[in-house]
């Protein structure tokens, strides 16, 4: 997985390629703790990413439990197969996606 | 039937998706059916290499069985680890806000939602657990 961050005054834009697993999902929790710090609005670009398990949904509950603190998340370009995982576990309503 | 026998470690799973997948786009599997199954397969394998055998060492076997005229395939899993059936995990409630929600918990819930048939099984001091999908 490849993680992209643009930072642009207090937003922060993520875009993550590839898969987010049990193996990677660490990574982007690596780059969230304390990379959130002043942020006001986050933004994930899921264009490229093929793959979310219960790894990365667990990584995006606590980056939306920060930003609900500070300011707000929005999940961009979500794939159908990703989309009817955040369906099953009831994510879509806890996250924004637009 | 195809099958594997890898030590039960999270470093492993690549190797376990890899062999699954290659059995599914054998079987004309549906995009959306790897995807999901993968993603079945990633919780169970994952829950074996870090629960089965409480640090210890031991193999996780993966059977494949793909039937691609029925358009439906069983995945089972079998480890000597301690008796664990993952099914028997109360659900986590899916209403809940942000807050209210817990981190763990939705690995299992997320494989019986997706799959159509989940079965747990305790036999010769073995956890056995399949599960089945159709893409049809």
């Amino acid at each position: 997985m490849t993680i992209n961050k643009v930072v642009n005054g207090k937003d922060l834009i993520i875009s993550l390629a590839g898969r987010l697993d049990t193996t990677t999902a660490p990574q982007l929790d690596d780059e969230l703790k304390g990379g959130l710090d002043g942020v006001e609005k986050l933004e994930f670009d899921f264009t490229d990413l093929e793959y979310i398990s219960s790894a990365g949904l667990r990584v995006l509950l606590s980056a939306q439990k920060t930003m609900n603190k500070q300011g707000s998340m929005v999940i961009k370009n979500v794939s159908e197969e990703i989309n009817e995982i955040f369906e099953v576990t009831g994510f879509v309503d806890i996250l924004t996606i637009e | 039937m195809k099958e594997i026998v890898l030590d039960a470690k999270v470093d492993n799973l690549p190797q376990v998706l890899s062999f699954v997948d290659e059995e599914l786009e054998k079987a004309e599997c549906s995009m959306k059916g790897m995807m999901q199954i993968d993603v079945a397969v990633e919780e169970i394998f994952v829950n074996v290499a870090s629960y089965a055998y409480e640090g210890k060492e031991g193999n996780c076997k993966i059977e494949v069985d793909a039937d691609p005229g029925n358009q439906y395939v069983t995945i089972t899993f079998t480890d000597e680890g301690i008796p664990y059936n993952p099914l028997a995990k109360e659900d986590p409630d899916v209403t809940l806000s942000a807050e209210e929600r817990e981190i763990g918990g939705l690995g299992i819930f997320i494989v019986k939602k997706s799959m159509d048939k989940t079965a747990y099984e305790r036999k010769d001091n073995k956890n056995i657990f399949s599960m089945g999908y159709s893409w049809a």
